[in-house]
């Protein structure tokens, strides 16, 4: 694997443990279970600051998502490109579940944050379904991960 | 006192109706319209005598809601997890509990020279972007189309995130109630969470919320956001008086008018008694942010895009 692949790799992981962070610090469980008594950590029991974070996070893997999708679309098209045996290879079954994870991820997220701004009324019994929904999405999203970890499960077959 | 009863309804009526006028619509159309403009109560401070009607009021208007906890209480792991129970002091109206969502705040001021008392009704201001609500993990509270938010007792698991986000820590937290125990109760959760719903059940039917219906001195008006402003501030220049939750946390569904400047008032805070000071706008922050949701992928599209061109003209 070249530099290049190993840098979007670790991009991706480093956004991944910090979306993944701050995403369970929504819920009130790091002060109860002593862990931002841990020094350093204290931040992961501040809501606002957890809350800043994993919007950031979030702009983040969107931004990585859309220059890795467009670029994987786009390299197929050059000579050199198409010479790198990686854009010959084709999406395993563990991508795809990571990559609908995902998507599931960023369209509950997306009205998640629609219905923070102001003024935006969404039905109660929406928000817990998008709730559980993007609970779900991660936990596939974690899942799977893990699974490709152990396993040694590459995002593409070659 | 037959007469006098009929005559202070007489007189609530009348103030109701034109209330009603003012702001265009009846209550019950509000309550569950999300066409219409929401909703919000001004409270002139400089009327309240602190007879404490609207607190009774709510407390027996809002009595089927409050807890009923079962005890004894699951033991909490880890042990640091707070007990809090009221259910033993029901009687409390000196501050905000999960048996008391409304009290009468003490605080003195100095007006023209003279030192005076006023009495506040103090309870959710029941904002519009509210963080209890937008930032409950649960979904467990709610905000209403018609401005009320309210939480949910029957999903809330009493973490207590709703009041730590609140810039005025209004939820009063009752253990040994609640889903969470019927969950992991010594592992997640601690009760539910309790503060003042507006009273939706009254405003479904049309009705006024109860500390209303029941003020002898009609300290507050309920109506239209806008019309209560512009009353608001009709109000506050009769009086030379200033305005609280305008713009307090990007603005509120309940504002108080008050003859003496907020920030020259002394009274007692602390635990379940919420301040009178400045807030800023806790969601802001997350708002702003949802911009760079927008701008983000564009961004990647655009960097993807620029390094095809680059090895487009580097392979001609």
């Amino acid at each position: 694997m070249t530099d290049y692949f190993k840098g979007r790799r670790l991009i991706y992981g480093l956004i991944l443990f910090f979306i993944t962070l701050s995403g369970f610090a929504q819920m009130p469980i790091f002060a109860r279970y002593y862990i931002s008594d841990i020094p350093g950590l204290g931040w992961l029991a501040q809501f606002y600051v957890t809350h800043a974070m994993h919007y950031i996070m979030a702009a983040m893997l969107l931004a990585l998502g859309a220059y890795v999708g467009i670029d994987a679309v786009l390299s197929r098209k050059l000579s050199v490109s198409r010479q790198n045996p990686v854009n010959k290879g084709r999406l395993t079954g563990m991508a795809w579940v990571k990559i609908v994870s995902l998507a599931g991820l960023v369209v509950t997220g997306s009205v998640l944050v629609v219905k923070n701004l102001s003024g935006v009324f969404v039905s109660h019994n929406v928000i817990i379904s998008l709730d559980l929904l993007h609970l779900f999405s991660c936990m596939v999203l974690l899942g799977a991960t893990l699974y490709s970890k152990i396993r040694k499960r590459a995002w593409i077959a070659l | 006192m037959r007469s006098l009863v009929s005559r202070r309804q007489f007189l609530k009526s009348t103030v109701f109706a034109a209330g009603t006028a003012v702001t265009g619509t009846g209550l019950a159309n509000a309550a569950t319209n999300a066409n219409e403009e929401p909703l919000a109560t001004l409270i002139d401070i400089s009327r309240c005598i602190g007879c404490e009607e609207c607190v009774y009021a709510c407390k027996d208007a809002n009595a089927p809601k409050f807890p009923k906890p079962e005890k004894p209480f699951p033991k909490m792991v880890p042990a640091r997890v707070p007990v809090e129970d009221w259910s033993d002091q029901r009687e409390v109206t000196d501050r905000l509990t999960p048996y008391n969502w409304l009290y009468i705040q003490y605080a003195t001021g100095i007006k023209d020279g003279k030192e005076m008392t006023l009495t506040i009704p103090r309870r959710c201001m029941h904002c519009q972007n509210p963080p209890c609500v937008k930032l409950c993990p649960w979904g467990a509270a709610k905000q209403e189309p018609n401005g009320l938010s309210r939480i949910d007792s029957g999903i809330c698991l009493g973490g207590s995130k709703c009041k730590n986000v609140c810039p005025w820590d209004i939820p009063q937290r009752q253990t040994g109630v609640g889903l969470y125990l019927d969950i992991l109760p010594a592992f997640a959760g601690n009760g539910v969470m309790y503060k003042c719903d507006r009273c939706y059940q009254k405003l479904e039917k049309g009705e006024q919320p109860a500390c209303i219906e029941a003020c002898p001195e009609e300290v507050q008006v309920i109506g239209r956001r806008s019309k209560i402003i512009e009353l608001a501030k009709e109000r506050a220049k009769e009086m030379d008086g200033y305005l609280y939750g305008l713009e307090e946390n990007g603005g509120t569904h309940t504002i108080y008018v008050s003859p003496v400047p907020f920030d020259q008032l002394t009274y007692d805070t602390g635990k379940g008694k919420p301040h009178l000071n400045p807030a800023k706008d806790t969601m802001a922050d997350g708002s702003n942010l949802a911009l760079a949701l927008v701008i983000a992928p564009v961004a990647g599209a655009a960097a993807a895009l620029g390094k095809f061109y680059k090895n487009m003209k580097e392979e001609d």
